[in-house]
């Protein structure tokens, strides 16, 4: 399943989008949890009884500003996240 | 001398925006003959609905406005149907809860989201070919891929932004002071079609509604024009995760076919018909889980 958490408004689509086929058996241990400097993610069981990971509510209406300081004009040159993510589930719209 | 003194009393306030609660169940049935009665509740932002399920076949369902706390609008809502039916809440097997408020169902065994829900209840009322779903709820739009089980493959939800949802179509309805359900069919009495209101916000939509009727505009024609931005906005969010044939639309919106012809027009696809009432996906979907948990579980009654 492609999950993708976020929001669409004036100024823009901001999608994160989670392909919880490849994040079931997580070959990266998860590491994209501890990679995000705002630990936007964590475990949840999602409604098919799979372990997935997923983005906290919390952040799913905030992400244009919480991801801002990972974005190239923070000095990433990738995303931690992304680059975590070994098996390659996490893609960003923006 | 006897002067009467009336006092003045403010002219009563219609609310243009109410839609038409409902309930209903088949008559052609009776519940107490079934093996395993599963309910449903969908506590929304602005609607709640519960819906009855007999040995995996919609029974009934009442749909109402959502009050001020969800465990009393989850209350009422099923309260609602089993007084129709002489049903008491043990006679319910399995409850889940979905929607805004599917953790505060105080009587719920288990919680699903809306969007497996919706999914699922696409799949019972539009049948095993539904692949792509959008429900316009009251305060988001759900954009949702699903295989012909029902299980959701790929999904995408806005619930920043009320442009493109029932509230949106609320607050013009009351702007305009027509029945929210005259708004689509209005929206076709124009001479021309007009562009869509440029606005994605429902205030300044609001706003640029007022500057097109003093520009001239007629209200049809304005509703047309809002009906045209609602379309355009729940198409883009659709076209991020693709359109597939075997289209179908949940929620309340649904019923607005001002909105669903236009939408139909810009994918080039005509939604799936349905008679069962589009509002009831949600907690028809949840109804469908819980029965597929207690045969799972084997927790049938006895015959």
């Amino acid at each position: 399943m492609i999950a993708n958490y976020g929001y669409k408004d004036g100024s823009g689509d901001y999608y994160i989008s989670i392909d919880t086929d490849k994040c079931i058996d997580c070959a990266a241990d998860r590491a994209c949890q501890t990679a995000c400097p705002k630990e936007m993610f964590e475990t949840i069981t999602d409604d098919y009884d799979d372990e997935v990971t997923w983005v906290k509510r919390a952040n799913c209406r905030t992400l244009a500003y919480d991801c801002t300081e990972c974005k190239p004009a923070g000095g990433y040159t990738s995303l931690p996240c992304t680059s975590a993510c070994t098996p390659g589930a996490i893609r960003h719209s923006w | 001398m006897n002067a009467e003194v009336k006092a003045a009393v403010a002219p009563e306030k219609k609310e243009f925006w109410r839609w038409q609660e409902n309930t209903w169940f088949d008559e052609s049935r009776n519940w107490r003959d079934g093996s395993i009665v599963t309910c449903g509740i969908d506590v929304g932002s602005v609607s709640s609905q519960a819906v009855l399920v007999v040995d995996g076949e919609l029974y009934g369902y009442n749909s109402m406005r959502t009050g001020n706390n969800s465990p009393d609008s989850a209350k009422n809502a099923l309260q609602g149907i089993m007084d129709k039916i002489g049903m008491k809440l043990e006679d319910i097997d399995y409850v889940v809860g979905t929607g805004y408020g599917r953790v505060n169902v105080p009587f719920a065994h288990k919680a699903i989201t809306e969007i497996a829900c919706h999914a699922r209840g696409a799949n019972y009322m539009g049948g095993n070919q539904v692949r792509t779903i959008l429900d316009m709820g009251g305060q988001d739009c759900k954009a949702i891929h699903c295989d012909d089980k029902g299980k959701v493959t790929n999904f995408l939800m806005n619930d920043k932004c009320a442009a493109g949802t029932g509230r949106g179509m609320e607050v013009i309805s009351d702007l305009m002071q027509i029945p929210i359900a005259e708004l689509g069919p209005r929206s076709f009495e124009v001479d021309e079609e007009p562009e869509a209101v440029s606005s994605v916000c429902v205030v300044f939509a609001k706003s640029e509604a007022l500057a097109l009727l003093k520009a001239g505009y007629t209200k049809n024609k304005v509703i047309a024009a809002y009906c045209q931005a609602m379309a355009e906005r729940v198409v883009s969010l659709l076209e991020r995760i693709g359109v597939e044939e075997g289209f179908f639309i949940t929620g309340g919106i649904a019923k607005n076919p001002g909105v669903v012809r236009r939408i139909e027009k810009l994918l080039g696809i005509k939604a799936l018909d349905t008679k069962i009432d589009s509002q009831i996906a949600g907690a028809l979907g949840a109804a469908l889980f819980g029965h597929t948990l207690m045969q799972k579980q084997g927790a049938k009654k006895a015959a």
